[in-house]
């Protein structure tokens, strides 16, 4: 009796049809080999044009460029975060004069270039030399680092406020009236229910930020900050060898691959409590 | 204030007739990408929900590398590097020649593989919000899959994917910008040549983003139009 119940757990599944070759897989692998011959060529490309002394010269630079494009995207990031707190509240205020405030600031720095608010910020203050250094500011947007820093607060400020709204408005207002009907205080209502959910809805828009400001971050190399792509444009200006491009790019995936499979898993830890 | 009148004004004294032109670049190269950039992500984004492992491979590989380059980094790459790559096969016919790429077809190439990459998204996530009972009702009343994917499947994509590709849209309009660097003649280039000439940086670099500002803001009027036309559609049927 037992081998007759244990028989329909022993039938087999039919194997499956045996994969042949369509007109997908066929162009599928080809684009694949496209690839791969790619990045073989690349590869041998940066092997053939190795060159010891080169490497010596640049690769501090390289570094050092590195650090200027993380510090530059750390710091701006996080002032822009401070910053935009106070813009999303305008932004959500029920006061028509400062949600229109607030939305004219989105507005502007989502609807024009970061390129073009570098420059305006960069070159376009020095119209204003004798008021700034009358209030004592030209001292500070003197130097393009600052000016990079600053043009890049504002910006990503206007980007996380949206984030920060649109994570606070998917919060259920049965969280507010809860919380109230708790005796909670506002304050306490944010900190302790709203934040804890909204920031896990905004986790990865703001993981895109960061990758969006590390890739927007290479146009500072046009003010005349030498980031990472500073210093691949001084590398390349003086020895007009194509690997230096190669090498900055390598370095660009690397970091943006890895910043986005970090929050994928921290993501991924973080909303465990809400998977089936 | 009369004087910045003068300055922006039209005429041997102002800045007007090269902004506008400038306006004119930025505007064509923008409607110049957007239907490579549709087409290529359209395709890419087959590739990446086909049953085929391999065209998954290489969709994504395809996406990788253009979401994760710097925009600038990738013009830079298509610039120079085309400029090298045609240099050498030049070389092997004639030693003397020399070539020099355009600056407006290499932003078109960059931006569109940007756009195309960021695109191929879009479309991907709108073809998951189309049940499968849309292609099994299309099958069983004996379409064959290109009527399918044109005459049920597109129509719906369209409407589902509006909303993504007319945010890269705008992506895109700001992204020119960058082409100015390699010495296209947009409007970020035309203000910055107005800007040393005048020494008003700020007037003319502020007025290039309110430039970009209105062509935003009429970008989205046209959006709302076109997403409106698409939604009656949807109404009717």
């Amino acid at each position: 009796m037992s081998e007759m119940a244990a028989a329909p757990s022993t039938v087999e599944k039919p194997p499956a049809p045996p994969r042949g070759w369509t007109r997908e897989r066929i162009f599928g692998t080809a684009l694949v080999a496209l690839w791969a011959v790619a990045g073989l060529g690349l590869l041998a490309f940066l092997v053939n044009a190795w060159n010891p002394e080169l490497f010596q010269k640049y690769a501090p630079a390289y570094l050092s460029g590195l650090g200027v494009t993380l510090a530059l995207v750390g710091i701006s990031v996080t002032a822009g975060a401070v910053l935009s707190i106070p813009i999303a509240w305008m932004r959500m205020s029920k006061n028509k004069v400062l949600s229109a405030i607030g939305y004219g600031y989105v507005y502007f720095f989502r609807g024009t270039p970061l390129i073009a608010q570098a420059f305006l910020v960069y070159y376009g203050l020095g119209s204003f030399r004798d008021q700034l250094e009358a209030i004592g500011l030209w001292g500070f947007f003197r130097e393009a680092w600052n000016c990079a820093i600053f043009a890049f607060t504002l910006n990503t400020a206007a980007y996380q406020a949206e984030i920060l709204r649109g994570a606070i408005q998917s919060i259920g207002r049965g969280q507010w009236e809860g919380a109230a009907a708790l005796g909670l205080s506002k304050f306490q209502t944010v900190r302790k229910i709203i934040l804890p959910q909204a920031l896990i809805v905004a986790l990865r828009p703001y993981g895109n930020e960061i990758i969006l400001m590390i890739k927007g971050s290479a146009i500072v190399a046009i003010i005349t900050v030498y980031d990472l792509m500073g210093e691949t444009r001084r590398a390349y200006s003086r020895t007009f060898d194509f690997q230096t491009y190669l090498w900055a790019a390598l370095i660009y995936l690397a970091i943006v691959e890895t910043l986005r499979h970090t929050i994928e898993w921290i993501e991924r830890r973080l909303t465990k409590h809400l998977k089936r | 204030m009369e004087d910045y009148a003068t300055l922006l004004g039209f005429g041997p004294q102002g800045w007007g007739d090269q902004i506008a032109s400038g306006v004119a670049i930025t505007v064509s190269l923008a409607l110049a990408t957007l239907p490579i950039g549709l087409l290529a992500g359209f395709l890419v984004a087959l590739a990446k929900r086909s049953p085929e492992p391999s065209l998954r491979l290489a969709g994504n590989i395809y996406t990788t590398i253009f979401r994760g380059l710097p925009e600038l980094l990738t013009l830079f790459l298509v610039f120079y590097g085309a400029q090298i790559g045609l240099q050498q096969v030049l070389h092997l016919f004639d030693p003397e020649a020399s070539i020099e790429i355009n600056s407006f077809v290499a932003g078109m190439v960059a931006l569109g593989a940007v756009f195309s990459s960021y695109a191929s998204e879009v479309f991907l996530s709108a073809f998951r919000a189309i049940p499968a009972g849309q292609y099994e009702g299309a099958y069983s009343i004996g379409l064959t899959n290109g009527q399918t994917m044109r005459l049920v499947i597109l129509p719906q994509l369209v409407r589902i994917a509006l909303p993504g590709l007319s945010n890269l849209w705008l992506i895109l309009l700001k992204d020119t910008a960058l082409v100015s660097v390699i010495g296209l003649a947009d409007i970020l280039r035309q203000t910055g040549i107005a800007a040393r000439v005048t020494r008003q940086a700020f007037l003319f670099f502020g007025t290039a983003c309110l430039i970009y500002l209105v062509l935003a803001i009429l970008s989205s009027f046209a959006f709302t139009l076109i997403e409106r036309r698409v939604g009656r559609g949807g109404q009717h049927s």
